[in-house]
């Protein structure tokens, strides 16, 4: 597949413990699908496997040649300044000017001379999107992202990688447990328990997604998914 | 300043209840206080500012011992064969500078201690990365450089001699073998204590090995390594004592035992005040590329 995701019969298992459970999945390009389950359901197994952290035991996996990850940790290298971090890995002369560019796109072209231990961790969080972008990739994952920012901060970022993911036609993996983050973002959402998928859910409400009936009825599917559907 | 920010915050939270109030008031304050101590820590470290820059009383103490030291030698009680008086040890610095004498050996000194140090960062940088990359490199290259590291480093100086004879080679060689434990130790330890996390990331960029190696491994270990080669350059001064004291025909030690033979202890003590120099300078030289390469850490400890 050129740029979507196929994986068929996923397994994984650590000890007795079956963490990915014949898993099927398929992202097309430019889809931007997000993940949710509770700890412990493979999610994280999951994204692994596609960023080739994790080996595929059972099944098949088939990902785009360009796959980027962003943790929820930035993970910059804090020896390096802002620009080199996002430059890591590229080659070319216009490396540093691209690194630039992506950096402007996510609104830091004030920091490129930053060292990372200074940053908020906002602005570290969109240096590691820059990173990411900066390798044109075709599937872009992103781990709990915005697991660790305040509210206020996680909105603006929900409409930065909105705005981000319509500018480069991606495909998206988001690995979140936020419901809500995966009714404003996702084009689909997809549960998974006991590393299978419980409950897909196509997201077919108007972009920028607001808080109306259907919102709230997505939320009630997600929820009730997720095993917390009485506690709201 | 405390209670002017936190009256406010009481004032809006006035209609819900008293005790979330009193609750939300608390960590408000709580959060104020953060910075507030901060900055009196600061203002702490500003006033000890002057005391850094060594004010006069701190030399009080070492002027009174030179005072009483010169007037014991001046009136006799401590004969120069016993120890020179200092402004006799002033004189012969200023008489073996100019004669050429003290900056001949010195300068033979610098190269072995420079020359033993560099093979000792050399080989324990190989070393360390050896250990520290890969389980075989650790169990290959680990035990020998533990069980090296129990042994004192002068004990080596007969069998040196045997193997190498009396030239520059057992000098070096000693600077060489004393200097490089703490290079290893401390890089090796370095290197294991790298954040997986960042090697992960460095995997999902497509860096190769060697990519790793010096963007992530060698820059994430450089603390303990500085660290290592503080500890380095003091053992290779004193490698480099003991190693002249036993054969040498130049250096600054041979200038000591030379004197030995005369009984000329103002020559001794300018050897004393050249390797105490010699220290403090190479001491320095380190903490100075320490703060110049470690500068992307946060300064005073104010790290996230």
């Amino acid at each position: 597949m050129s740029g979507g995701v196929l994986v068929e019969g996923l397994g994984r298992a650590f000890g007795g413990n079956r963490v990915l459970d014949g898993l099927d999945l398929q992202i097309r390009p430019g889809e931007f699908v997000a993940l949710l389950g509770r700890s412990g359901s493979g999610k994280t197994t999951l994204l692994r496997t596609l960023a080739g952290l994790d080996p595929v035991e059972e099944g098949a996996v088939s990902v785009p040649d360009q796959v980027a990850v962003v943790f929820q940790e930035s993970r910059l290298l804090p020896w390096k300044r802002v620009r080199d971090n996002v430059m890591l890995g590229l080659d070319g002369a216009d490396a540093g000017a691209r690194a630039e560019a992506a950096l402007g796109e996510v609104g830091l072209a004030h920091r490129v001379d930053a060292w990372p231990l200074t940053l908020s961790g906002g602005e570290a969080q969109r240096v590691g999107i820059a990173r990411a972008l900066v390798r044109a990739p075709h599937l872009l994952m992103l781990d709990e992202p915005f697991a660790s920012l305040d509210a206020l901060t996680r909105l603006r970022m929900h409409a930065l990688v909105e705005r981000l993911w319509r500018k480069h036609g991606c495909a998206v993996l988001l690995v979140t447990h936020d419901v809500d983050e995966a009714l404003t973002l996702g084009d689909r959402a997809v549960v998974l328990d006991r590393g299978r998928i419980r409950t897909v859910l196509p997201l077919e409400m108007e972009r920028p997604r607001r808080h109306d009936a259907d919102f709230a009825r997505g939320r009630q599917v997600l929820l009730e998914a997720l095993d917390v559907g009485e506690a709201v | 300043m405390l209670d002017r920010v936190s009256t406010p915050a009481t004032v809006i939270d006035r209609p819900v209840s008293r005790q979330t109030a009193a609750r939300t008031a608390a960590a408000r304050t709580a959060a104020i206080r953060a910075p507030a101590m901060r900055a009196a820590g600061k203002a702490a470290a500003g006033a000890r500012k002057p005391s850094r820059a060594l004010p006069l009383r701190r030399f009080w103490s070492t002027l009174l011992i030179l005072a009483v030291w010169q007037a014991a030698s001046s009136a006799g009680l401590v004969s120069p064969q016993t120890l020179a008086s200092p402004l006799r040890i002033a004189q012969t610095a200023f008489d073996l500078i100019r004669s050429g004498v003290l900056p001949q050996n010195l300068l033979v000194s610098l190269g072995r201690a420079g020359s033993g140090l560099a093979i000792a960062i050399a080989v324990g940088i190989a070393l360390a990365l050896i250990a520290g990359l890969s389980r075989i490199g650790e169990d290959v290259v680990d035990a020998p450089m533990q069980m090296l590291r129990t042994l004192p480093a002068l004990a080596l100086v007969p069998l040196f001699i045997l193997w190498f004879g009396i030239g520059e080679t057992p000098k070096i060689a000693l600077v060489a073998l004393g200097a490089m434990i703490p290079v290893y130790l401390n890089l090796s330890k370095g290197i294991r204590a790298i954040d997986p996390k960042l090697l992960e990331m460095g995997r999902t960029l497509g860096l190769s090995r060697m990519a790793v190696i010096r963007h992530i491994v060698l820059p994430g270990a450089l603390p303990d390594l500085l660290t290592g080669l503080r500890f380095s350059v003091g053992i290779s001064w004193l490698m480099l004592v003991v190693a002249e004291q036993v054969n040498a025909s130049t250096g600054i030690g041979h200038m000591m035992m030379d004197a030995q033979d005369f009984l000329r202890t103002d020559i001794i003590l300018v050897g004393l005040l050249v390797y105490a120099l010699l220290g403090l300078l190479s001491d320095l030289a380190v903490r100075m590329l320490e703060r110049h390469l470690l500068r992307w850490r946060p300064v005073a400890g104010g790290a996230r």
